[in-house]
């Protein structure tokens, strides 16, 4: 399964939108609840197996949604399961246990659903760069559709209902996936981070709730969802990532003007370990990436376009490595193959 | 405080333990209490949500972090005539059962919504569903707008007369 999707590089890693050096994508999902049916938390298997049919009949009515891929979780290995996860299109959540979950993967992979996660719909739109709003707009309009032909909780004070209070109201989580080596190098990540704190917003490490920061990949994203309409959610979302950045870009500057021969050699260094590696982990391949993506963004490096560094990030995840070559691999084997497999994405680039 | 494990944490977390009558007293961080292995009911849940679920279940005047009331028994055991789910059961699980919910625990819940989002009132997209409730609630969202572009263009008499209509719509609800 998905042996189609993995040779093609990921839509949301395009390294197009606005600011696609800085900011990798934009990603805005909204939950929703079927009318009456308990949510999926309590729900007995027989009214989970009600809100997949529900949902799934609503797709079929909906033209936005006539293209895309259908799939029961039951039917998914393991593998296929961190794949997912890996490529953003399921949160990890969703693929832990339980059982009656289905999951929608729309053409170029911009619009997902999730049935049965820790609400009955999750709607999710996925793009790359600081493309916040018509990702919202993408999601909203799929919402809309949905909505003609399934009644979702709706409470005049409360807006929509979801199974954790800290959702309920617009039901919407925006979130920018951003890179900021320059702001961790100069140390005034701790800063910025604590100011972002402050306005509402909520920073996390590259894969969401509880993860580390790897790559110097930080995700932004609302912190509330009530009391404010999505328009101003997002607009104020996008106003602080713009001024991330600003700093950002600020940071860089000072780098390269206080240290730049330090800071080129980390690039060339990080450049000449990927283009001669025999052995090596997805951990290292996501550090080393982030000093060429530095390079490029300041134009050190100009050998590698932005969509090769993106692919290469999203093929040395272990998921991805073993369905690109289509067979399951212990870490060793994956190490030495995905060394391999960079090298030749990098071939005549010296 | 420092962690007195790791010495380089802000202590967040004391943890008192009797052995063999014997009181100790430690103060933790985060990551070394879990070493150790004590681990918070309700880890992995955001903030003001914890701090209000641990205040329902703790009874008595003492329970902390609500401060002002905890809940009375009775409260505590409604049940949801949907779901059955009790607010002792969402204390406990940090989830609510079913939309029924919200409506059973709508006092409780309010309090809650105000302290996680800063606000008990939804702003956002309203859905096309019938009802005098949405119909309602559409009036009310259109006579905000006018109230806003009467503030900005000054006209305070319009404001003072929209706000009126404004009002007695809630009063109607």
């Amino acid at each position: 399964m998905f042996e189609d999707l993995v040779k093609k590089p990921a839509a949301w890693l395009s390294g197009e939108g606005e600011n696609s050096e800085i900011v990798l994508s934009s990603r805005v999902r909204l939950a929703r609840n079927i009318c009456a049916v308990p949510f999926p938390s309590v729900a007995q298997s027989g009214e989970r197996e009600k809100a997949v049919s529900f949902v799934l009949g609503a797709i079929q009515k909906s033209s936005r949604l006539a293209s895309g891929q259908f799939y029961n979780s039951c039917d998914l290995s393991p593998l296929d399961r961190d794949f997912l996860i890996e490529r953003h299109l399921v949160s990890p959540e969703f693929m832990k246990e339980g059982n009656s979950k289905a999951l929608y993967i729309g053409e170029g992979e911009k619009i997902s659903l999730m049935i049965n996660e820790e609400d009955h719909l999750r709607i999710q739109a996925l793009k790359s760069g600081l493309e916040i709003k018509s990702a919202f707009e993408l999601a909203d309009k799929v919402d809309s559709e949905l909505s003609s032909s399934l009644e979702f909780d709706f409470d005049p004070d409360f807006g929509y209902l979801t199974s954790c209070p800290t959702n309920v109201g617009t039901g919407m989580r925006a979130s920018v996936l951003i890179h900021l080596p320059g702001l961790v190098l100069t140390k005034e990540i701790e800063n910025v981070i604590s100011q972002v704190t402050k306005l509402g917003l909520t920073v996390r490490g590259f894969y969401g709730e509880g993860s580390d920061v790897l790559g110097n990949l930080f995700q932004i994203s609302n912190q509330t969802t009530l009391g404010k309409s999505e328009e101003d959610l997002i607009e104020s979302l996008e106003k602080v990532t713009l001024q991330i950045i600003e700093y950002e870009n600020n940071s860089r500057n000072t780098l390269y003007r206080e240290a730049r021969e330090q800071i080129e050699d980390k690039i060339w260094r990080a450049f000449g370990i990927l283009q001669n590696a025999r052995v090596i982990t997805s951990t290292e391949v996501t550090n080393l990436l982030s000093a060429i993506r530095l390079g490029l963004g300041m134009g050190t490096i100009t050998q590698v376009p932005l969509s090769v560094i993106n692919q290469i990030l999203l093929i040395s995840f272990p998921a991805h490595l073993q369905k690109y070559f289509n067979r399951e691999m212990d870490p060793n084997q994956r190490d030495i193959q995905r060394a391999e497999l960079i090298r030749e994405k990098l071939k005549g680039t010296t | 405080m420092l962690c007195d494990d790791c010495k380089k944490k802000e202590a967040t977390i004391q943890i008192t333990q009797i052995i063999d009558n014997q009181k100790m007293t430690l103060n933790l961080c985060q990551k070394c209490a879990e070493k150790r292995g004590f681990s918070s009911p309700f880890a992995g849940v955001p903030f003001p949500l914890a701090e209000f679920l641990s205040s329902m279940i703790s009874s008595g005047p003492t329970g902390s972090g609500m401060g002002k009331k905890t809940l009375s028994r009775t409260e505590k055991e409604t049940k949801c005539p949907n779901c059955g789910m009790t607010l002792s059961q969402f204390a406990q699980r940090g989830r609510l059962g079913c939309g029924s919910c919200y409506r059973t625990f709508r006092t409780q819940l309010k309090d809650l919504l105000r302290k996680i989002h800063g606000s008990d009132r939804h702003r956002g997209k309203i859905p096309n569903l019938p009802g005098v409730q949405m119909e309602y609630l559409k009036e009310e969202r259109k006579l905000q707008e006018e109230l806003k572009k009467a503030i900005d263009e000054e006209d305070f008499e319009m404001a003072a007369s929209i706000r009126d209509k404004i009002k007695n719509l809630q009063e109607k609800k």
